[in-house]
């Protein structure tokens, strides 16, 4: 084996998984003090190309608590055609159909390669995806035409045999009826009033009729499909009229007088969604999508009330306690979002508004049922309607790449527990013998429910250790985990993914250099960060920091080099020396500071560090910045002001935004016209090139990034400048005039005071 | 005759007027000026006017004038009431026949009007009635013939009273008569009517001019007495004067007659009665005995006679028990009498406590400062000045208002008022609006309210001079001084929230569950819709309607749709929230018919279909309301629903109903709940309507019961009207159904309104009947009011009343015209003030009276029992003629039935009441057809009780086809149809064409397309259009019944003898009713009986 630098990369690819430790203290006592939980980054449906179904199911394990499956780790005897489970030693049987079994024809599911594998069930009812778009129409008449154009676009994009549904909503909600001709029937709800589940389906007729008449019972079977294919179509019947209805679809008739906001009825236009589906396809996948171009101001989940001189709460209003709708929103939106997880459907917000929109209430229905949440400033801009478009965006297989209504199982072998799980999942409340007691994010359980993942969706999830130090593990030893993840695809088929890998143990007083650089220390970053953003969302921001800076401190005492009360003596491996500048960043990145963010932005970041994949996490922490300039091919650069020169163009990719900043020179230039000259082609070339990088970027990425093009000088520079490490600012004055960047006017702590400090504590034998 | 009564009236009147100036002195003074003498009568006023005549002097004179017809006059003055034409009511006994002899009889009625003048005036009487006699008499004469010119005496105004006059002359006749006095008592048997008729009858119509003279002295009612006194005998007068005034009580006489007669220059006689009016007294006790001896009339068995025993007692031998039907009052024959003789004048306003023509009349308004008794009709014109005279009397004093009444187009309507910002000019304290009744002071710097007697300011704009008589100068330019009715423009005040209204809006919600389907009804419903929209109604010239259209369907969810014009297709928009409705969309929903013509015709294309295989049978109510509120709410306008429901609404719901329709509580305790709402959910939602200007009318298309009393509870309160078909086919009901609807649709409404009825100090407005919610004692909210409500205010005193200023009422009605236009309608009526009971009774209208006495009843019936509620009816009943005749009638025989001229119908009609579908239910009456009808006799004006109460019986076959009049109108009796005739039946809801089982087969023929009686299809509901002159005839006829109706008639062909002519008669209400109600001759009986006890 190649470095461990490769083992955690092969392994990613092939199995979706990056642990922390990639070589596992073998005591509980031990893995306390490696300080960084023992942990992985687990993204259940990674793309593998290379990896067809297979066509038949899992051979489990037959014990009753364990039924683990059988896997390439586990012992087989091909005699007698036994095979013993890795994790209870349970001895199986093999079933008839693995008669023919032997060491030269394996199935696939035990050979070494295929540790992730995924099976095909070709049992039940298959369903289709159902998709319910429910739209607000309290909307500038240019961001409602933008965002009619982008429904009916996306009604060709939609799997034809797919289920629609719509409902709009503004002072009223509407529910579409879609089966009927002529005459375009909706039903109508009022939106201040919470309705029950029974009352909603009772209203939209789903229920049967107590008493039906005698004539009506013969035809009741029937009767099941035909309620419900009121509300929900299929695409292709109906596509012609839905696009004619989305067409005609106005603004919100009701007067909005002077100084109010619209009457917006989200929190019902969502509870009637979402009832509307646990009537008639509960356990199936479907998607509820929200479109909404302002917060909820009445009703129940109201956010603000319609008086415009009244502000929406902000991250002061909520210190102050003072966000008077905040606490029974979030109530009436938790309660929606526990609902439609538990009937395994997601519900997606696209909130495009200038100001905010109660994404902070909402948050908890996409982030619990693996929705996605899209935040921008108008329907009306490339950032919504490309964000959208790739929602519906296939894989090479031409599936759409998103799976709905998964369980995920972990199955661990019995030196390790679990402590729980961080990511777009719902507990299932399964407890067992392998379930922890101290809980790391969602603990108690074995399994979640992710109603919604697609390729990216990534959950953080944490193990303890539980062998104790008196009781050695062999060397030598593996511990192994199993990650079972049961899904309905895309083609509406079941199917189980399972995922299973080993590690070996070491014991850390004679292998912990094996421990050591055997540390993934991105790994370990974004699971930190997970924990830390996980508690943020019910603790104060100063405390996760104090947290934070303590874990850090306390790792870096354990692993780094020094002498005693000699910070400059202080030294870390190459597997931690990164650790410090990502938590420098995580600490002034907006998951854990609110300053300068609304609520609503804390929760849309906080949402997507949640469920994005370990690359895509690391740059949220740590934006990329390259440079691009004559002196030769772009380079990646410092995150640091001494990066911005003036003759250079910057590229930062912070996820959320690209920031294309062209320098003080350089803009001149620009501005003088030289890229239109002839002779200045290698200008134009050079103002290109980032521009075409970042299309890159932009077209790979979801959702859509903010693209923003800016110079020296330029408003939106604050964007690169906040981001950046503040090496020189206004109070060290020494680089004042020098060539060596630009001074950020900031009172933060630059990335080398944070280590001084970090040295000084580290070494300290006080702490 | 008629047209010289109508003449005749005048001079008559001559006295009459005075009667109504004052009736009192001046205007006697006037004419008699002539006849001196009459004036001092007319000092009497009241109540002996009609003695005077008595004073026959006439007698002698009678004769002379026309000779026979006098009679009756004398009456006249007293009737002033106009009936003058007593002569009809000689008339009325019909039974012509009688006659001769009821002339003596005539004579006696005096007897008892006489009484009360006796009391007072005696002395003057004297001198006045001989002297003016003669005097008169010539007058007379002369007056009868010219009519006008002969006035002299009678100054013109004598409007019509005719009648009195008539007694005048009859005096002549009767002159002995005169003595009825005499008579009546002697001759036992009054029926005096009979006599008054019959013998009147000739006469009277002479009669009623000469009367007129006589008239005078006739109110000198004193002279009664005199007469009574010592002329009696001598002179002459007679009895026949008969009459008094009022009462009828002639009756006796009848049975005097013969007696009388002789006493009295037979011939003349006839008694007229003065009866006419006044008296009517139907004696018949005793009387009987005689007179029907002498009468044949009389024969009509009378059970109650029976009972009457007492009183004849002694005189009549052995009066067959019976009660001679024809001589009895006979509705028809009052109708008739004062169409002749009031209908061919216009009624003009000028005068205080004049007391209109009947209802049945037609006859023109001229407007010249009270309100037209199209507007207002009062149960008296003459107001006891006291509490204590009222409560003796036991009158209701009641005004039915019908603020919006159509006027026939020769009427102008009321002319519209703009004082421009300021608004109309009122009393500062009490807020009375300026009518022609203020008095300008100070030079006309001041005005001193006539409700209040506060004095006021007049504002500086408003500023006019006055002339010598202290009337402004321009009194005559502006409406509201001149003039009894009138609008003003409101300004910004007095609209709700200080915003000027928008134009209102109607909303159509129709039932689509399961049987409104089957039965076709919405697919009609649909159809027509598409034509009625073009007939909204607009404001006056106004090219298109300004109201503005929604339409909902509903089971039991709620579909609204929005129609906008931009749309290609409408949309529909469903409500399943029914525990808790709103409007799902405001902008789109209530549209101009013209601008979303093709989005609504659409939409009333698909709607029949889209619901054509529902199979919905549940429908709500509540919430269908509680939309089409919220619906106007949100508009921010008044409006009106039109509702189309089918069954009773069960499913859960806010108003959810059950079926609770229980026969056995009939005659129980606890009948008054099958009348009150079941919840109280629908008060509370009318409420809400009333707030915001919703009026709701209900279509009703039930199979089977739909608890009309709780479903109606809203269009009751809200102004609305309720229109039931039960078993509803569209084959049958179609042409019912679409006219009712039109007309609904078309009709001219008024939203929003508040009424208030204001009168001077004295009395007040205490108790209202009608469709209309009231938050206050005093404010009659209605949510929308149209041309045919009507609200019925009870009076009561609470002080003294002037005789000299009279009473004044002002109703005042704020509304939103359909143009959206906000509006003040003021109506304002004089009454005079009367301390003598006899002008009470003298100036009473009978029908009014029926239309308080019925919504009374049907109010009652709500809180009482219903058996109580019938003996309070006749109790008070018997109390008012008891007062009458312990008070007013001149001294008979306790056998003697007196009654008041102007009540003579009274106990006809009250039983008519008593014996009502509400009052007294068939067994084939549903519980829903009881309180339909209950709700429905709620807001009808008097016209409608009249004919509802009463139906109109109508022979086809009688008269020769070329006649083109309609035919005169036959008594609602089995006994008046006879075999070989066709007749038609209406009371205003239902129309029956009966066919005799002896019917010429070419009338059949001609009729029916078919060739014998045997092949007439019972139940037909039209018929064939048959190119005959009968057929035509007929059908014109029913043609113009209908259109004379304020809802469309359904005809059923009822064949004689057949299963269905059960349900025909039902409507024979002189007879005994299945149901147990009594038949006109024994309620008379028992009345009489009642009376008598009152009296002992």
């Amino acid at each position: 084996m190649a470095t461990y630098l490769e083992f955690i990369q092969q392994n990613e690819e092939r199995d979706g998984v990056r642990f922390s430790w990639n070589v596992w203290p073998s005591s509980r006592l031990e893995a306390t003090r490696m300080v960084v939980p023992l942990a992985c980054l687990l993204t259940p449906l990674k793309e593998r190309p290379d990896l067809p179904p297979v066509q038949y199911e899992p051979v489990l394990c037959s014990r009753p608590t364990c039924k683990a499956i059988l896997n390439p780790l586990c012992q087989v005897d091909y005699r007698a055609k036994l095979w013993a489970c890795n994790f209870c030693f349970q001895r199986n049987q093999f079933p008839p159909a693995y008669t023919g079994i032997s060491e030269v024809n394996q199935p696939a599911e035990l050979m070494p390669q295929f540790s992730t594998i995924e099976y095909m069930i070709q049992r039940g009812p298959q369903s289709p995806l159902v998709f319910l778009y429910v739209i607000d129409t309290c909307l500038e008449e240019e961001d409602l035409q933008a965002l009619k154009e982008s429904l009916q676009m996306s009604l060709s994009l939609l799997p034809p045999d797919a289920l629609v549904g719509l409902i709009t909503f503004g002072r009223m909600v509407q529910v579409h009826e879609l089966s009927c001709e002529g005459i375009s029937k909706s039903y109508v709800f009022r939106g201040t009033k919470d309705l029950t589940a029974k009352q909603i389906q009772d209203m939209l007729g789903l229920t049967k009729p107590a008493m039906p008449m005698q004539q009506a019972r013969p035809a009741q079977p029937q009767e099941h499909p035909f309620v419900s294919s009121r509300f929900l179509q299929p695409v292709h019947k109906i596509d012609m009229n839905l696009t004619d209805l989305l067409g005609e679809l106005q603004r919100d008739p009701w007067p909005v007088n002077q100084g109010k906001r619209p009457l917006r009825s989200t929190g019902v236009a969502l509870s009637i969604a979402v009832g509307l589906l646990e009537g008639t396809f509960p356990n199936t996948g479907a998607r509820i999508m929200l479109f909404t171009g302002g917060p909820p101001t009445q009703g129940p989940g109201m956010v603000v009330g319609d008086e415009l001189k009244v502000p929406i709460r902000s991250w002061h209003d909520i210190e102050k306690d003072n966000a008077r709708f905040m606490k029974k929103a979030t109530k009436h939106y938790e309660m929606l979002a526990n609902r439609t997880a538990t009937n395994g459907h997601c519900i997606d917000i696209y909130a495009c508004a200038l100001d905010q929109t109660g994404l902070l209430e909402m948050k908890c229905c996409a982030n619990l049922t693996g929705g996605y949440m899209v935040m921008g400033d108008s329907f009306n801009t490339s950032l919504f309607k490309q964000t959208f478009q790739r929602i519906f965006s296939k894989d090479f297989n031409g599936d759409f790449r998103m799976a709905f209504g998964a369980t995920l199982e972990v199955k661990t072998s019995r030196e390790l527990k679990i402590a729980g799980a961080i990511g777009p999942c719902v507990s299932l409340n399964v407890k067992g013998p392998c379930v922890s007691e101290n809980e790391l994010g969602v603990g108690g359980t074995s399994q979640w429910k992710i109603c919604a993942l697609d390729a990216t969706s990534t959950l953080g999830i944490y193990f303890e250790v539980v062998n104790q130090h008196n009781a050695p593990i062999p060397q030598g030893g593996r511990g192994a985990i199993q990650f079972v993840t049961q899904y309905q695809h895309s083609s509406t088929q079941r199917r189980i993914r399972v995922t299973t890998i080993a590690r070996n143990w070491a014991d850390a007083q004679s292998q912990f250099k094996h421990i050591e650089a055997a540390f993934d220390q991105e790994a370990a970053a974004v699971l930190m960060a997970r924990l830390g953003v996980f508690r943020a969302e019910s603790e104060e921001g100063p405390d996760i920091l104090r947290w934070l800076d303590r874990q850090l401190i306390r790792l870096c005492q354990k692993f780094g080099q020094y002498n005693k009360e000699d910070p400059t003596s202080f030294r870390l491996s190459d597997s931690f020396s990164l650790y410090p500048q990502f938590m420098f960043h995580l600490r002034r990145s907006p998951f854990l500071q609110v300053f300068n963010n609304s609520p609503d932005e804390s929760s849309y970041y906080r949402h997507h560090f949640a469920r994005q994949d370990l690359t895509q996490s690391l740059i949220m922490i740590q934006p990329i910045l390259y440079s691009y300039s004559f002196h030769g091919p772009p380079e990646p650069v410092l995150l640091d002001s001494s990066s911005i020169l003036a003759d250079r163009i910057l590229l930062m990719d912070t996820f959320f935004q690209i920031v294309i900043y062209l320098g003080e020179t350089i803009a001149q230039w620009r501005k003088a016209g030289y890229q239109d000259m002839p002779e200045y082609e290698n200008f134009k070339h050079l103002l290109q090139a980032p521009v075409d990088d970042a299309q890159e970027i932009l077209q790979a990425r979801f959702p859509m990034p903010r693209y923003i093009n800016t110079e020296h000088g330029g408003s939106q520079a604050r964007f690169l400048l906040s981001k950046v490490n503040p090496s020189q600012t206004h109070n060290n004055l020494y680089a004042w005039g020098q060539e060596t960047g630009a001074p950020i006017l900031t009172d933060d702590v630059s990335l080398q005071v944070f280590m001084d400090h970090l040295k000084k504590l580290a070494v300290s034998s006080a702490s | 005759m008629n047209v010289n009564q109508s003449a005749p009236p005048v001079p008559p009147y001559g006295q009459p007027q005075p009667v109504y100036p004052g009736y009192h002195q001046s205007s006697f003074g006037g004419q008699p000026g002539s006849t001196a003498p009459p004036n001092t009568y007319g000092a009497y006023n009241g109540p002996v006017p009609g003695y005077p005549q008595t004073p026959p002097p006439g007698v002698s004179r009678a004769p002379p004038s026309s000779g026979v017809p006098p009679a009756s006059t004398a009456q006249a003055p007293c009737g002033q009431g106009g009936y003058g034409q007593f002569g009809q009511g000689d008339v009325q006994n019909g039974p012509s026949s009688t006659v001769q002899m009821q002339r003596l009889p005539g004579s006696q009625p005096f007897g008892s009007a006489p009484l009360a003048p006796v009391v007072s005036q005696p002395a003057v009487l004297q001198p006045c009635g001989p002297p003016p006699t003669s005097a008169q008499v010539t007058a007379q004469m002369a007056g009868m013939q010219i009519s006008g010119s002969v006035t002299p005496a009678p100054p013109p105004s004598g409007l019509g009273y005719g009648p009195p006059t008539s007694l005048a002359s009859a005096s002549g006749n009767f002159p002995n008569s005169g003595l009825y006095s005499s008579c009546p008592q002697g001759q036992a048997p009054p029926l005096s009517q009979a006599q008054g008729h019959s013998g009147a009858q000739p006469p009277q119509r002479s009669a009623p001019q000469q009367a007129s003279s006589f008239t005078p002295q006739a109110s000198g009612g004193p002279r009664m007495p005199s007469m009574t006194g010592p002329l009696l005998p001598g002179q002459s007068f007679g009895g026949p004067p008969l009459n008094q005034p009022n009462h009828v009580s002639s009756p006796p006489p009848q049975a005097l007659h013969p007696g009388t007669q002789m006493a009295g220059p037979p011939g003349p006689p006839p008694p007229m009665h003065s009866s006419q009016q006044q008296g009517y007294q139907l004696q018949q006790n005793g009387s009987y005995g005689p007179t029907r001896g002498p009468q044949p009339n009389y024969g009509s068995p009378y059970p109650g006679a029976p009972a009457f025993g007492s009183q004849p007692g002694p005189p009549q031998p052995l009066p067959p028990k019976r009660l001679d039907p024809d001589a009895i009052p006979s509705p028809i024959q009052v109708i008739e009498d004062d169409r002749n003789n009031r209908g061919s004048e216009p009624f003009v306003t000028g005068v205080r406590g004049q007391v209109p023509p009947l209802v049945t009349t037609n006859f023109l308004v001229k407007d010249q400062g009270n309100a037209s008794p199209r507007y207002i009709r009062c149960t008296s014109y003459n107001i006891p000045c006291t509490s204590d005279m009222a409560k003796q009397a036991q009158v209701p004093l009641a005004a039915v208002i019908k603020p919006l009444a159509r006027l026939p187009p020769e009427e102008a309507s009321p002319y519209v008022v703009d004082h421009g910002e300021s608004g109309p000019l009122r009393c500062n304290r009490c807020k009375a609006y300026m009518c022609p009744f203020m008095q300008f002071v100070e030079g006309g710097r001041r005005f001193q309210c006539c409700f209040c007697s506060c004095i006021n300011d007049v504002p500086p704009q408003y500023f006019q001079h006055l002339d010598h008589t202290g009337k402004r100068v321009d009194a005559y330019d502006r409406p509201e001084l001149s003039l009894g009715s009138y609008e003003f423009l409101a300004t910004v005040d007095y609209c709700k929230n200080n915003k000027f209204p928008s134009p209102p809006a109607f909303i159509f919600m129709i039932d689509v569950s399961y049987n409104a389907i089957r039965s076709g009804l919405v697919r009609l419903l649909c159809e027509e819709l598409k034509s009625l929209l073009d007939f909204l109604p607009r404001e006056g010239g106004a090219e298109e309607s300004a109201i503005r259209v929604g339409f909902v369907t509903y089971n039991k969810v709620l579909h609204f749709y929005n129609v906008k014009s931009s749309l290609a297709q409408p949309q529909m928009m469903v409500v399943s929230d029914v525990a808790d409705m709103f409007v799902p969309l405001l902008d789109g929903f209530l549209v101009n018919v013209n601008e979303s013509r093709a989005v609504i015709i659409s939409l009333l294309d698909q709607i029949p279909e889209m619901f054509a295989d529902t199979r919905e049978t549940e429908t709500v109510f509540a919430p269908v309301i509680q939309a089409g509120m919220e619906a106007l709410k949100a508009a921010e306008c008044a409006g009106k629903l039109f509702i189309f429901h089918t069954s009773l609404p069960i499913a859960e719901a806010p108003g959810k109903l059950k079926n609770r329709d229980d026969r056995k509580l009939i005659n129980t305790d606890k009948e008054k709940t099958l009348f009150q709402p079941q919840t109280g959910t629908y008060q509370a939602l009318a409420k809400e309507c009333v707030a915001q200007g919703c009026c709701v009318d209900l279509f009703l298309f039930p199979n089977q019961y739909v608890d009309v009393a709780t479903l109606s509870v809203v269009p009751q309160l809200t102004g609305g009207s309720v229109y039931k078909y039960a078993c509803f086919q569209v084959e049958n009901d179609q042409e019912r159904f679409m006219s009712d609807l039109r007309r609904d649709v078309e009709k001219v409404v008024g939203f929003d309104a508040v009424m208030r009825v204001r009168t001077s100090t004295g009395i007040r407005a205490v108790d209202f009947f009608g469709a209309f919610y009231m938050s206050n004692t005093t404010d009659v909210e209605l949510a929308g009011l149209d041309g045919e409500k009507t609200v019925t205010v009870e009076f009561k005193h609470d002080d003294r009343l002037n005789e000299e200023s009279g009473a004044l009422l002002q109703c005042a009605l704020l509304y939103t015209s359909c143009g959206g236009q906000r509006r003040l309608r003021i109506h304002n009526l004089a009454l005079n003030c009367c301390t003598q009971l006899a002008d009470l009774y003298r100036n009473c209208e009978t029908d009014t009276l029926i239309n308080y006495m019925a919504k009374f009843a049907y109010r009652g019936v709500l809180n009482s029992p219903v058996k109580t509620v019938r003996d309070t009816l006749i109790t008070q009943c018997a109390q008012i003629l008891a007062c009458y005749r312990k008070n007013c009638a001149s001294p008979s025989s306790a056998g003697q039935l007196i009654l008041p001229e102007c009540m003579k119908l009274l106990p006809v009609y009250l039983n008519c009441v008593l014996k009502s579908d509400v009052l007294q239910p068939g067994a084939e009456v549903t519980t829903d057809d009881r309180a339909y009808v209950r709700q429905l006799v709620t807001c009808m004006d008097v016209a409608e009780t009249n004919v509802f109460f009463y139906p109109r019986l109508l022979p086809l076959t009688k008269s020769p086809i070329e006649n083109t009049t309609e035919p005169p109108a036959i008594r609602a009796s089995e006994e008046r149809l006879s075999n070989g005739d066709i007749y038609l039946l209406e009371n205003g809801l239902n129309l029956f064409i009966w066919v005799g089982a002896g019917v010429q087969q070419g009338v059949v023929q001609s009729l029916f397309n078919v060739s014998s009686f045997s092949q007439i299809t019972s139940g037909l509901s039209i018929l064939p259009v048959l190119d005959n002159p009968l057929s035509k005839k007929v059908r014109g006829l029913i043609d113009s019944l209908r259109a004379q109706r304020s809802r469309y008639m359904k005809l059923i062909v009822v064949k004689q003898e057949d299963k269905l002519e059960m349900l025909f008669k039902h409507f024979l209400v002189e007879d005994k009713s299945l149901s147990g109600g009594a038949s006109y001759v024994d309620f008379l009986c028992h009345m009489h009986k009642e009376i008598r006890q009152l009296l002992s």
